[in-house]
């Protein structure tokens, strides 16, 4: 009798192998997540701590546990206080913040019409258009942006085109400029905002538009009405695939732009490789990473609740 | 709120009257399509098509997919702008006329409501692009709402709907303008068969009460002959038969008709002597000896191979020979039955091998069943229900 009854209730029951399969499918990715994103997180947010100090490695130790007792923990805010006293660092997060902010908007301006072309393209026209979006990947980088310097440059094909057409008389000083910095984030990371609008474009009901035409919309109402507010999560999602990277980007400002291009990471990179200061580059890190990600959550929590 | 161009000051003078004004040669056609083509590349979706509705019908243009009516009711909307020839509404030639400026409205097959507005803003919707004070918006999409039974969904978003209700935001919000004609593409497709059914009945009755001029795309063949004052049959570009739904049903012109409009049961048939004054054609049914006769104004020799076509509810399932000489009569064997309560379907096999279709009402109250597999029967009908197709 009992036997008959475990086999009745037992489809009911998830089965173990199941539930060990999902758990580990899900598992690995936070496992890896958890090693070699947040451990080092953990360290740098420790060494945010600490004071610098000649030697190997460069810091003094969170955890003093020899002697004189209660006073085992070494922590410090000065390296947070130094920041908030020193100016070039809020100069640094700022032209950060605003270079980022900038160029995600330039990309949004030339990605949306660029994306909406695409996704109202024929088939075959669509996957070549596609396709040339995301060749510049296949070569590297740093080619590509050392490319821009070729063109750019003092004696670069472009000032040699101006001069040679006779529009300038001296060449521009194009490289080493701010634009040179926009150029290279605009350049670089507009495919991350087109293919994300891309694809709330392309999925979305074109009876829609022919709804608010057949109602009496002109086509820049259809689009303001309808198109705009329906791309929204196409908007959201390029925007901060391309604000995030760029507003900690290194390489593109230290290549392209000027000696007063003082970028965030930048900063970063001097604190860390220049003066050795590792306890403060991690605080330096540890704010960009507080300015980056609470907005962010911010923002994600209020649409969720929206919704 | 002015009440004299309000919903309800229409629907009490109701403007239109049941009448048949595509029999009145004097009638203005409301609607004038005039050698419209479509041509998509190589591929001609509509082929030089004449169609003339009048006011206040309900006009359904019925075909499979891929016939060309979407096109045709596209092209009326003024999303897709024809190859040739013209379309004219009310006097004014739409050829310049786009799809925002048209007095046309649609209801889209997929209903198209807006996902990002609430109902509300859905139906008010063409009254905000045509700049109307807000307290008229309001008033009018409080009435719209009431009229299609939606007055406290008003907030919603359509996400929150079921198909039915979405449904009817998308008329309320065709309808709200007060266009001149109501175009609607397979309204009815997406609902399930009791809603279907209701649904149906309502758009009749608001049709009726707005007095607004319907034309109506569908595949379905009982949805045309339920909701139309007329149909057009269409088939690869063009119009088959255009007529009301009894006309298109009873006297189909030819096979295609015959067969997409419900099921029928085609014969063979060869001449003996057709009268055409007197509308008669006699002939041998099946080559079998039977004789039949039926009304027909066509003149046929002696000799000539025709299709007699019946519908399965007009014979008459026997095991006694009928009496009659009015009477078509052939015999054959039951060879599946199906029985569906209100009624039964029958596959009788007749003398010539053919397999005949039959459908008769259950009148009788009985737990057996009248027939059995291999009866043997006999199968009449009138003979005024012979239909005579030569093609």
């Amino acid at each position: 009798m009992n036997k008959a009854r475990q086999t009745i209730k037992k489809p009911y029951r998830q089965p173990l192998g199941d539930k060990i399969w999902r758990n580990f499918v899900i598992g690995v990715p936070y496992l890896w997540l958890l090693l070699f994103f947040l451990a080092p997180f953990a360290i740098v947010l420790k060494i945010s701590f600490a004071t610098p100090i000649v030697a190997l490695p460069p810091f003094t130790p969170l955890l003093d546990l020899s002697a004189n007792a209660g006073h085992w923990l070494l922590a410090t805010w000065d390296n947070y206080r130094f920041l908030t006293e020193d100016n070039l660092y809020w100069i640094s997060y700022f032209k950060s913040i605003k270079i980022a902010a900038i160029s995600t908007f330039i990309c949004l301006l030339i990605g949306y019409p660029m994306a909406y072309g695409i996704a109202r393209a024929t088939a075959t026209t669509r996957n070549i258009l596609l396709m040339l979006v995301i060749l510049p990947f296949w070569t590297s980088f740093l080619l590509r942006v050392y490319a821009w310097m070729g063109l750019l440059g003092k004696n670069g094909i472009v000032n040699s085109l101006l001069v040679d057409l006779g529009l300038i008389d001296i060449p521009l000083q194009m490289l080493y400029t701010d634009i040179a910095v926009y150029l290279g984030i605009v350049y670089t990371y507009i495919p991350f905002m087109i293919l994300p609008l891309y694809a709330t474009l392309e999925k979305m009901d074109t009876s829609l538009h022919d709804a608010a035409a057949d109602l009496g919309a002109k086509p820049w109402q259809t689009f303001i009405d309808v198109t705009l507010p329906l791309s929204k999560p196409g908007i959201i999602a390029g925007s901060l695939l391309v604000f995030i990277p760029a507003i900690g980007e290194y390489v593109i400002p230290a290549l392209l732009g000027g000696i007063d291009s003082l970028m965030i990471g930048r900063t970063l990179y001097d604190e860390f490789f220049v003066n050795r200061d590792w306890p403060l580059a991690a605080a330096v890190a540890t704010l960009l990473l507080i300015i980056v990600v609470i907005p962010i959550m911010l923002f994600q929590r209020s649409q969720q609740e929206k919704e | 709120m002015n009440r004299e161009d309000g919903i309800t000051a229409q629907r009490s003078t109701k403007p239109y009257v049941a009448t048949t004004p595509w029999l009145d040669p004097k009638a203005v056609p409301f609607i004038q399509i005039k050698g419209l083509s479509k041509q998509f590349d190589k591929f001609k979706a509509v082929d030089d098509v004449d169609l003339d509705i009048y006011k206040g019908e309900l006009f359904t243009i019925l075909g499979g997919s891929g016939c060309g009516k979407s096109t045709l009711l596209r092209m009326l909307a003024g999303f897709e702008e024809p190859s040739a020839g013209q379309i004219i509404i009310d006097g004014v030639d739409m050829a310049n006329i786009p799809a925002y400026d048209r007095p046309i409205n649609m209801m889209f097959q997929s209903y198209a409501v807006f996902p990002h507005m609430t109902v509300e803003q859905n139906v008010g919707y063409g009254l905000k692009k045509d700049n109307r004070p807000k307290a008229e918006i309001a008033t009018r999409v409080k009435e719209m709402l009431d009229l299609v039974q939606l007055g406290d969904l008003a907030t919603r978003k359509p996400h929150h709907l079921s198909g039915g209700q979405r449904q009817r935001v998308a008329l309320a919000r065709a309808l709200i303008k007060q266009p001149k004609v109501l175009l609607l593409d397979e309204p009815l497709a997406a609902l399930d068969k009791k809603l279907r059914e209701q649904t149906q009945f309502e758009l009749i009755n608001l049709q009726y009460e707005l007095g607004i001029t319907f034309v109506v795309v569908t595949h379905d063949q009982e949805e045309a002959m339920t909701l139309s004052d007329r149909l057009a049959v269409m088939n690869a570009g063009r119009f088959i038969q255009t007529g009301t739904p009894t006309q298109v049903y009873e006297s189909p012109i030819n096979r295609f008709v015959a067969d997409f409009f419900g099921t029928i049961n085609f014969f063979n048939a060869t001449v003996i002597s057709s009268d055409p004054v007197a509308k008669r054609l006699s002939a041998e049914l099946e080559k079998t000896g039977t004789k039949l006769d039926a009304n027909s104004e066509a003149a046929f020799a002696g000799g000539t191979e025709v299709t007699i076509a019946v519908r399965p509810e007009k014979i008459i399932i026997s095991q006694q020979r009928p009496e009659g000489d009015h009477l078509t009569i052939t015999k054959g064997t039951v060879e599946d039955l199906a029985y569906y309560g209100n009624r039964s379907l029958y596959r009788i096999r007749s003398q010539s091998g053919r397999v005949i279709q039959v459908s008769a009402q259950n009148y009788q109250r009985s737990e057996a069943l009248t027939l059995e597999w291999d009866d043997e029967v006999f199968l009449s009908w009138d003979s005024s229900c012979n239909v005579v197709l030569s093609e």
